[in-house]
């Protein structure tokens, strides 16, 4: 769903730069344009084809391609072919069809992949849950509302049912979009046999063997298990079991307290679980900007009903069996030794991704993986054994683990697609925003402080940190959810928005405004005259561009000609 | 992205607002310094070298616990005195609590929305960056055991010498299976409740799976053994010395309840219900009895007439009326604090219950004795508002040493009180009614009448003592324009 939301944003980019910039009158009437061109858009994803094509009315040169999924090359079946039709893949073909190639997309397994089916769709079906569960219990909350409400109390197999829906709906919502458009899904699992050439069929029917000009690899990745960890899919299990939600343990371990095991504690602790982390490094929520771990740990981990463990690994799981529990053995990351035995009901093992490329056939074209990751430069070409570029040869999403983001993987599609239309593009990855959707939200785009500052000292520029908080906005003080903290990394010198990171009530939906600016290379000092409306949570992000202090003055005329994304 | 397309709906809204700004705090607030000098024995913070620790306030005679709202200051804030620090909730109000020491706050003990016994520590305040460091240790030994009883400790390095890690005691008292040193296995919530309530967790026997220890077993724990620390603070009113041994009484029971008809819905109480319901099981444990009285009212009615223009209550009336008669029955005016001895009370503070949202509170109208009826009206008027607005301070409401409880308004004729722990006696007021009365030659009349009960603690107050403020307080309404002397 949102890839196409992406796509469409990216081909009125120009437009967008103008009318957001320009002062003048005109400005209004191009925001109706806009608004019109996209409302059409938002119709063609849930309707047919043909719609879409009056839409694409206004751009001669696509329109005759459009419908039918471009002509045939001559010496190919397909000018592109996509292997695995996760996030990435399905970006990549609607981008493709749009640009007029004919492509095909290969899918072993279920449309969707990781993010629709056994990721990010169900958990925000279960995070859902768990964000009204927690504010039906939260009595101090409620009262602090006026509202009264007796006793909170869910049906397991009705929420497992909510994820299981979600994820069904939006699985046929990315196959429709794909065959509106015309391109072919093929059943079966694609292996690389020779350049330019895939294979691909299900086990016990024979191969068939397909040619394209282009191929981009977009086969993803799954649970990563550490070993010495024994997998059972009942007590001790990872993201794909549990967002099958089959049990509600009393105690669970989760191994991991990135992303997905912060977002897993958020669901099962509202559920009446307790959670006990385990994360090897020195402290929890790694990857983020330290005060936004700090403060998050604050909201997130110490109120409730969970402690942790850091600084150890997870070195045995064994699970639950014989009458005895799950049972885990800790050692300590630096020293190496046995430092403890946990007794749980059960065990989410959520220590990363690991890239599927197994049987993709690389060696045919001789490139070797890297930990299972496939080499790719910042065009996502992929680079074989010898260092030099495979020709028509592209890798995108988890599989080349540059940035293992649904919407990260999209958007190199879209890049991809971009190049091998005739127009370069690298993709900014510094502007791909991330989220993780506990309650409250947390979200973040480009560096954090210390890498920031890392970054300054280098290359000998100043940086300065604005901050917000929730408690000043009305908005949040509405919702009584005034916990949050928005904070602004940029250079002073120059006004350009090195990172923002986002602890608060939907700072998920919050972020974009950053990352579009970054993407843009919109300046502090320009953005902080976009004006938002009162009383929005969007005016967190208002006063954060405002109280940031630049020395460089606002643009006069049209800020900036060229997207630095671009 | 969405606001292009609004443009027109943005410039409208935006000029009729400008930007956000952030609520200002209602809460009262009472600096440590405040309380201290309140209450006798009350300790709120002891000083250590530097580092300081901030003890959860008492911020009523009544609260045993205070829950954290929020945390005014983060870790690391420079905090000057004065400063409001932390927002308590205690059975009765929200309170800001504030420093009355320059530093730093090193280390938050207690989180948000996590309650602590009064005197815990709550947080950690250091002086000077420099013992940031020193007051985290301490922090994180405080978290372990308990120690806020025994006032400033000796100067030796106390630090050092933290209670016992549980670890050191291989814990011979839980007998629970005995095959080889078995360790202990708490869940994170069990383990955070222990922190909270200060148990032992190596004394706690898991009943859980796998005999783990469950937040119930901390529960339970915590409920058999009652707060040790807190008879050490117990302070200057009521309850403490015989009541908590009852609490576990109480809550002990519930298990041979009959389950709940299908269909019901539980609501579990709100800090001030769970006030009055221990105040209410307490109650038990003093001796009471009963005496009523029919009194006249046509010439207090009359005089509420003439001074209602004047924003004069009947509970304001009522009061006066009470303090008057309790000047010359000193005896109904105290109370018994140990089972063997009276204490009379020096002012007469007149409690009166106000049903207010979902609860029941007790402002207490100071020296109803001295004050005039004006001045006390004034009084009552603005103790109503700051209850219903949850304001109060602390002695505005458990300074009582009598309390008045009036139904009449509704109709009631009669009703009988119970008496709040910590006072002599309670009067329940009914309803004024035209009654017929035969006077001694045999005349009948109609006369307005209003059934008075009074609940008293047998202990001190006799019968003869009751019937003779009875007497004393029917002459006065009697004679209603002695009042307004």
């Amino acid at each position: 769903m949102h890839s196409t939301l992406s796509f469409s944003r990216a081909t009125t980019v120009p437009t967008t730069n103008y009318a957001f910039h320009s002062q003048s009158p005109i400005n209004l009437r191009f925001c109706g344009l806009r608004r019109e061109a996209f409302g059409i858009s938002i119709l063609t994803r849930s309707s047919s084809g043909r719609v879409r094509l009056s839409t694409r009315g206004r751009s001669k040169r696509i329109s005759a391609s459009t419908g039918n999924n471009g002509t045939p090359p001559k010496s190919f079946d397909y000018d592109l072919i996509i292997i695995g039709a996760g996030v990435g893949g399905h970006g990549a073909a609607l981008h493709a069809v749009e640009k007029g190639l004919k492509t095909a997309i290969i899918e072993g397994d279920v449309v969707g992949g990781t993010c629709v089916n056994r990721g990010c769709v169900p958990s925000k079906a279960l995070l859902a849950v768990s964000g009204r569960m927690r504010e039906l219990q939260s009595e101090h909350h409620m009262k602090a509302l006026g509202l009264q409400v007796s006793a909170a109390g869910y049906d397991r197999q009705g929420v497992a049912g909510h994820a299981n829906n979600l994820a069904s709906k939006i699985r046929s919502n990315l196959t429709n979009s794909m065959k509106a458009l015309g391109v072919d899904i093929l059943t079966g699992f694609g292996t690389i046999v020779g350049p330019q050439k895939v294979k691909y069929g299900k086990v016990g029917f024979t191969d068939n063997i397909v040619t394209a000009k282009d191929i981009i690899i977009a086969t993803g990745s799954v649970p990563f298990v550490p070993k010495g960890i024994e997998v059972d899919g009942k007590t001790v299990i990872t993201s794909d079991h549990a967002l099958k939600l089959e049990f509600v343990p009393d105690w669970i371990a989760i191994v991991g307290s990135g992303y997905i095991g912060l977002e897993f504690s958020d669901v099962y602790t509202a559920l009446g679980s307790e959670v006990t982390f385990i994360e090897a490094l020195d402290q929890l929520m790694p990857g983020f900007d330290p005060e936004i771990s700090k403060l998050a740990q604050r909201v997130l981990i110490n109120p409730r009903k969970i402690d942790y463990h850091t600084g150890v690994f997870a070195t045995k799981i064994t699970p639950a069996r014989d009458g005895k529990p799950v049972i885990i053995e800790l050692t300590d990351a630096k020293t190496k030794e046995h430092k403890d035995t946990l007794e749980v009901d059960a065990a989410l093992i959520a220590t990363g991704r690991a890239p599927f490329t197994n049987g993709l056939g690389l060696e045919n074209i001789n490139v070797v993986t890297q930990r299972g990751f496939v080499p790719v430069d910042e065009r996502m070409r992929v680079i074989d054994a010898n260092g030099n570029l495979v020709p028509h040869l592209y890798c995108i999403g988890d599989a080349n683990g540059k940035m293992m983001l649904a919407h990260a993987a999209s958007a190199q599609g879209i890049s991809v697609v971009e190049q091998v239309t005739g127009r370069d593009h690298v993709l900014n990855h510094l502007s791909v925003p991330a989220a993780c959707f506990t309650h409250p939200e947390i979200s973040m785009v480009g560096l954090t402080e210390p890498q920031a500052r890392e970054k300054a000292e280098k290359e000998g520029f100043e940086i300065s940190v604005a901050k917000t908080s929730f408690k000043a906005n009305t908005k949040a003080q509405a919702e009584n959810e005034g916990e949050g903290l928005a904070k602004l990394i940029y250079r002073p010198d120059n006004g350009e928005i090195l990172g923002v990171h986002i602890f608060g009530l939907h700072a998920a939906d919050l972020i974009h405004e950053a990352s579009n600016a970054i993407a843009l290379g919109t300046r502090i000092q320009d953005i902080k005259f976009a004006v938002h409306a009162h009383p929005t949570l969007s005016e967190v992000l208002d006063e954060l561009f405002k109280s940031a202090k630049v020395k460089a003055p606002a643009s006069t005329s049209s800020p900036i000609s060229e997207p630095v994304a671009a | 992205m969405a606001s292009p397309f609004l443009s027109n709906t943005i410039i409208s809204f935006s000029s009729s607002l400008s930007s956000s700004s952030s609520l200002p705090r209602l809460a009262p607030s009472i600096p440590f310094s405040a309380i201290r000098s309140k209450s006798t024995p009350r300790r709120i913070l002891t000083v250590r070298s530097k580092i300081r620790e901030i003890f959860m306030p008492a911020l009523s005679s009544t609260m045993t616990e205070g829950k954290i709202v929020s945390w005014v200051k983060s870790e690391g804030d420079v905090l000057s005195k004065g400063e409001s620090v932390v927002v308590v909730e205690s059975d009765k109000a929200d309170m800001d609590v504030e420093t009355f020491y320059d530093g730093i706050l090193a280390a938050i003990v207690v989180g948000e929305g996590e309650t602590a016994p009064v005197g815990a520590a709550i947080g950690i305040l250091a002086e000077t960056e420099d013992e940031i460091a020193e007051a985290k240790a301490k922090a994180a030994s405080k978290s372990g055991a308990s120690t806020p009883s025994a006032p400033p400790p000796a100067p030796t390095p106390a630090a050092a010498s933290t209670p016992a890690p549980p670890k050191s005691t291989p814990a011979p008292a839980a007998p629970t299976v005995a095959e080889g040193p078995r360790k202990t296995v708490a869940t994170p919530y069990a383990k955070k409740l222990a922190k909270q309530h200060k148990v032992d967790i190596e004394s706690v026997v898991g009943t859980g799976p796998y005999g783990r220890i469950t937040p119930e077993d901390i529960e339970a724990a915590a409920g058999l053994s009652p707060s040790k620390k807190n008879v050490g603070l117990a302070v200057v009113v009521e309850t403490k010395p015989a009541a908590p041994a009852k609490a576990p009484a109480a809550s002990a029971a519930p298990s041979s309840l009959p389950p709940p008809v299908p269909g019901s819905t539980v609501v579990p109480f709100t800090t001030m219900q769970s006030a009055v319901s221990k105040n209410m099981v307490e109650s038990l444990s003093v001796p009471t009895f009963r005496v009523g009285y029919p009194v006249t009212t046509d010439a207090l009615d009359a005089l509420y007439e003439k001074v209602k223009p004047k924003g004069v209550t009947m509970t304001a009336l009522l009061a006066k009326a009470a303090a008057m008669a309790l000047a010359q029955h000193p005896v109904v005016n105290s109370s018994c604090k140990d089972g063997k001895s009276f204490t009379y009370n020096s002012n007469i503070n007149i409690a009166v219950a106000v049903a207010i949202n979902g609860g029941l509170i007790t402002p207490v109208l100071q020296d109803a004795d001295k004050l005039d009826l004006y001045l006390l009206s004034q009084k009552w008027k603005e103790l109503v508002e700051k209850a219903r607005a949850k304001q109060l301070q602390p002695q505005e409401y458990n300074s009582g040493t009598f309390t008045l409880s009036n139904l009449g308004m509704f109709g009631v004729d009669r009703f009988d009180a119970i008496l709040p722990p910590g006072q002599g006696a309670i009067m329940a007021v009914g309803a004024s009614k035209p009654t017929v009365v035969a006077d001694a030659d045999g005349f009948f009349s109609v006369k307005n009448k209003m059934l008075v009960n009074v609940t008293a603690d047998h202990r001190i107050i006799y019968g003869a003592d009751l019937a003779a403020f009875l007497q004393t307080f029917s002459k006065i309404v009697e004679n209603a324009e002695s009042l307004t002397l």
